[in-house]
């Protein structure tokens, strides 16, 4: 690591004594693999620290015994992609892993029920969203046995063929489980056919309060190598990097030891500084490899692919054991839950359930998070289920949020260098304010990538990432207006053919009838 | 003497300036702004009459005189008045035109009679039918300009608001006191 | 609980404007303090009017604006910039320049443009410029260095009069500042040598601040150890202190060398003046500053070498009001030019070319 790093100094961050002294103990060899750096894009940029929070929740052993609540509400839609086609009928009896839902298209993602009972019904139900507004839901009530489907006995996962492991990876329901559910089958397909280079394993966990992955990987790194050893064959794919954050050195170290043991030398387990937001993938990719991914590009481009922790979990759960996705590990925790811990619930779960079971107390909640506090979404209630792409439900309290209102922008420029991206948030709020949307683009906001950075450090309170957002909605309902506005345009045109077409057709049959009505004529004064 | 040539040149000079004149403003003539042509263009083109203009010409010559204001067109919406604002090179007020719900109209299948007098009234063909049957909107035509309300005789067409569903959701604009928002 | 839809994120750094404004107040504390104590009862009465005026005027101008007064008064900006433009003032002026440099600065530097945030020159150094350029001769009149008790001090009922009367004392307490001494010498074709000598002026009476100036142009070493400590609890960074004194010290430098004896070296102009407080306190103003590392450095050498000009060929003997002044009129210009790359883009925004080998 340099010790006199000049582009971290040029961009005005302090450079870090912590970490500098850390020196020793970080894996040279996997911070500087084979391949060359290509860019000049600084190692870091920007980022905020804030405080971690994870105390309460990072030492204490996953909670497996969460009670089988009354009902589930499986939403048909928790993954990027259409929604699944439910393929049983109210009243059917389920076996726990069976197929409740099909996948829909290319990119989409089946749904298996995560316990045996029966479906009790599929209706509109409040979604995990910001605006908790109904979405379609398959509710199923459990009858308390747990019954499995009948499931293969050994497997060998090194005897399938890539195709078949993305196949089955599919089928099983796994997406992406930090955060962004993106079907991981897709992903294993691009990356296969792109010849990558390096399989890249997110560690990183660089949200406040949220462990679910450190406690993963600390209790189950074995089986986690064991999924990345899959995955690499299913890419066609020699070498893997896990990145794991230097705030999580117990789970570095198991898993060095599993990777040690398993792995054959195909994966690196690599230290990387923690700081917010280092579990950002571009921001991994170029820490872990020096490449830098181009603006209209992804990750592929450049050699490289990268899962989370947990979908490697996940996909050696549906590749070995064949076990679709049904469950994940959250992370329950804030100053209004009395006993935070992490804990393995069912998909489906209602979020209300999972508070209680962890000592909630609803006076002190003032604001519920699915996700980590800096970019997940606020819930209006915790009346709705367990999606796949939640990784923590936060309960917090009014001190935790401190919310006041804004005051006026000082162009302090924090927030520029705290963006990671290398946008300029002042300046697009500005004309955002303005109603200029249009002009707050050539900043940069396409790229925005919503970490909250700059919101963090705004000393002005202004809400940077919701305008950004609400932006960024608004450009894409003018797009969608000005689509129609074409589309009107051209079935009045079509309209106005149609009556002329129309009209020329009267138009000619007349003339057709009135020759017709002549010619008995001609012919009769012929004859 | 001299009072003579000075009038007589000055005379030719204002005849000669003059004939150059006339001869421009035959040979350059600018039949007509071609301005408004090109606000045409952008208008939706549909004839709806939501503006109180006949039409969307007419609008465009109302735009291109000073006479509308660009905020004027309902189903053009925001994006329409943004871009209608960069092309006149005016101020936007876009406080009047409130977010519109959108709206779709739907028929009333009891009350439908058959009459086809919509269908011929729709600028899009968003009406499907044939006389004596029973008609339908189709949602992703229909442009909400109300025409087919106010023909229906038996009043079984009707505007609604188009239901908000996670898929239209947006993130409202943040409400900041102090900002100067 | 709120029904708003709320976006992440829900956490918050501790920074607040208020705790900025009255960081760099903290800073100023030791500077302004010495030169109080330099200057005596009529410097006091001076600071006192023009920082309370500052606030009652931007009182005023909240309350016209219908903005909500106590929020915003007490946000710490009116108070700062109150107290930089006290700093800039002759000590022992008369009370309604302060009245006068406060409004100039506040109302017609601040709040005509829009408020916190919306001046596109720095209030403080339009107010010194403007007053410098209105009423020269008392605003070219500085005092000798007079601490309590001294011979030269005025007494209590003295100073009142300085200030709220404009009596100044008899001839024998006013003199030239090292800048104006040098600069006239010069004119009369005396040497640099020879002025500091028959000036009494020298390196270290500048250093601590023994010396003739406004308030804000007495301690070099207060000033500047106030301004390390804002890089410490990271208020401003190194950027622009650094620019805008390593130009000044380079070209003085590169002149000195050449002919010491008209050009005077980089620790003559590092300590006098208002450099020091330039550099740390005035030139560093957010709002006016660029707002990438690299435009605050072009930002902070075009300072410096606009105070260089102006000190040595130009006519006025202190520069650094008109260089922060000038340097603001370009900021939007080097914001506009000087960007930092967005991930994913080259320099001019399209997006980087696909490495060789893939499709």
């Amino acid at each position: 690591m340099a010790i006199f790093d000049m582009h971290t100094l040029w961009s005005g961050k302090q450079f870090d004594l912590h970490s500098l002294l850390n020196g020793n103990r970080f894996d040279l060899d996997a911070l500087w693999p084979a391949h060359q750096t290509k860019s000049n894009q600084p190692r870091i940029r920007g980022g905020v620290h804030p405080e971690q929070r994870k105390e309460a929740t990072a030492d204490r052993p996953i909670d497996l015994g969460l009670p089988l609540p009354p009902m589930l509400y499986l939403a048909l839609q928790q993954h990027v992609g259409k929604p699944a086609e439910p393929i049983v009928n109210v009243g059917d009896r389920v076996l726990k892993g069976q197929l409740l839902a099909v996948s829909q298209g290319l990119v989409s993602a089946p749904i298996h029920a995560p316990t045996s009972g029966v479906v009790a019904d599929v209706m509109d139900y409040p979604s995990a969203h910001p605006s908790a507004l109904p979405t379609p839901t398959l509710l199923l009530e459990p009858d308390g046995e747990d019954r499995w489907i009948a499931l293969p006995d050994k497997i060998d996962p090194f005897s399938l063929s890539p195709e078949e492991i993305s196949l089955r990876v599919g089928a099983a329901g796994v997406v992406g489980l930090g955060g962004a559910a993106f079907p991981s089958a897709v992903k294993l397909n691009l990356g296969r056919r792109t010849n990558i280079q390096t399989l890249l394993i997110n560690g990183g966990e660089c949200e406040p309060y949220l462990t679910c992955d450190d406690r993963l990987m600390r209790e189950r790194a074995r089986v986690i190598v064991d999924g990345i050893l899959i995955m690499l064959h299913g890419l066609g794919c020699q070498k893997a990097i896990v990145g794991i954050e230097d705030n999580k050195l117990e789970a570095y170290t198991t898993m060095r030891m599993a990777a040690a043991e398993l792995s054959d030398g195909k994966i690196d387990i690599a230290l990387v500084p923690s700081f917010y937001p280092m579990g950002w993938d571009k921001q991994l990719i170029g820490y872990l490899t020096g490449k830098e991914v181009p603006a209209d590009g992804r990750a592929t481009d450049v050699g490289v692919l990268m899962h989370n922790v947990g979908t490697a979990y996940a996909v050696q759960q549906a590749i070995r054991h064949g076990r679709p996705l049904i469950s994940r590990i959250v992370t329950v925790s804030g100053g209004a839950v009395g006993s935070p811990r992490n804990v393995e619930a069912l998909i489906g779960t209602p979020l209300s359930s999972l508070l209680a079971h962890c000592g909630y107390r609803p006076k002190d909640a003032f604001r519920h998070v699915m996700g980590g506090p800096m970019m997940g979404d606020a819930l209006p209630h915790p009346n709705v289920p367990l999606v796949k792409g939640a990784c923590g439900i936060l309960a917090l309290t009014r001190e935790e949020v401190s919310a006041t209102d804004a005051k006026p922008c000082i162009r302090c420029s924090r927030c520029v260098t705290a963006c990671p991206v290398g946008l300029q948030p002042l300046e697009m709020v500005s004309r955002i304010r303005a109603g200029q949307l249009e002009a707050s683009l050539k900043f940069g906001m396409k790229d925005c990538i919503s970490c909250g950075s700059c919101s963090y450090v705004c000393p002005s309170e202004i809400p940077l990432v919701h305008y950004f957002k609400y932006a960024n909605g608004e450009l894409l309902t003018r797009d969608q207006a000005n689509h129609k506005a074409e589309q009107t345009k051209k079935l009045a045109e079509e309209k106005l053919a149609r009556l002329a077409r129309q009209k020329q057709e009267a138009a000619a049959a007349a003339a057709q009838r009135k020759a017709a009505a002549k010619k008995p004529k001609i012919t009769e004064e012929a004859a | 003497m001299y009072i003579l040539l000075a009038a007589v040149t000055l005379a030719a000079l204002g005849l000669a300036l003059g004939f150059l004149l006339g001869a421009a403003s035959r040979y350059f003539k600018v039949e007509e702004n071609p301005l408004v042509d090109e606000i045409e263009q952008m208008m939706p083109g549909s004839q709806c009459g939501q503006c109180a203009f006949p039409g969307c010409r007419p609008a465009a010559e109302a735009l291109v005189a000073g006479e509308a204001p660009p905020t004027l067109c309902p189903p053009g919406g925001k994006a329409l008045a943004e871009r209608l604002a960069n092309k006149l090179s005016i101020e936007l007020d876009l406080s009047g035109m409130g977010d519109r719900v959108p709206l779709v109209a739907r028929v009333d299948e009891s009350l439908c009679i058959g009459c086809a007098r919509c269908i011929k009234l729709c600028p899009t063909d968003a009406l499907v039918g044939a006389p004596k049957m029973i008609h339908v909107v189709v949602a992703d035509a229909c442009i909400a300009c109300a025409k087919c309300v106010e023909v229906c005789p038996t009043e079984c067409l009707k505007m609604h608001p188009v239901k908000v569903n996670l898929r239209l959701w947006r993130w409202p604009k943040p409400e900041t006191a102090l900002a100067g928002a | 609980m709120s029904t708003r839809v709320l976006s992440a994120p829900f956490a918050r750094s501790d920074i607040q404007i208020r705790s900025i404004m009255l960081t760099v107040v903290l800073a100023l504390t030791p500077g302004t303090a010495w030169g109080i104590f330099i200057f005596g009862w009529p410097a006091l009465f001076l600071f006192l009017v023009t920082v309370l005026s500052a606030l009652l005027l931007e009182a005023g101008c909240l309350l016209l604006a219908e903005k909500p007064v106590a929020a915003t008064l007490t946000d710490g900006s009116a108070l700062l910039t109150g107290w930089l433009i006290a700093l800039t003032l002759p000590p022992w002026a008369p009370w309604w320049i302060g009245v006068v440099g406060s409004f100039l600065g506040i109302v017609v530097g601040k709040q005509v443009f829009g408020g916190l945030g919306q001046n596109l020159f720095n209030p403080a150094m339009l107010a010194r410029v403007a007053l410098l350029v209105s009423f020269p001769l008392e605003m070219t009149v500085w005092p000798n260095p007079a601490p309590p008790f001294s011979a030269a001090a005025p007494g209590f009922l003295e100073s009142w009069a300085i200030t709220f009367a404009s009596q100044l004392p008899a001839d024998g307490s006013t003199g030239a500042t090292m800048l104006g001494w040098v600069k006239t010498e010069f004119s009369q074709g005396r040497h640099l040598g020879e002025s500091l000598a028959s000036g009494d002026y020298g390196f270290f009476k500048s250093l601590i601040g023994w010396t003739g100036g406004s308030l804000g142009e007495t301690s070099a070493l207060l000033f500047a150890l106030g301004g390390g400590w804002l890089l410490k609890k990271q208020i401003i960074t190194w950027h622009i202190p650094l620019s805008m004194l390593g130009t000044v010290a380079l070209l003085a430098g590169v002149f000195a060398l050449a002919d010491g004896g008209r050009y005077p070296g980089p620790m003559f102009h590092l300590v006098s003046g208002s450099l020091m407080l330039g550099a740390f306190f005035i030139a560093t103003d957010y709002v006016t500053s660029p707002n990438s590392k690299p435009g605050q450095v072009i930002f902070g050498a075009g300072c410096g070498l606009i105070v260089y000009v102006i000190r040595t060929w130009g006519s006025y003997p202190e520069g650094v009001a008109f260089a922060v002044l000038l340097m603001n009129s370009l900021t939007p210009v080097i914001d506009h030019y000087v960007r930092p790359r967005i991930y994913g883009r080259d320099r001019k925004g399209r997006p980087l070319e696909l490495p060789e080998g893939r499709e």
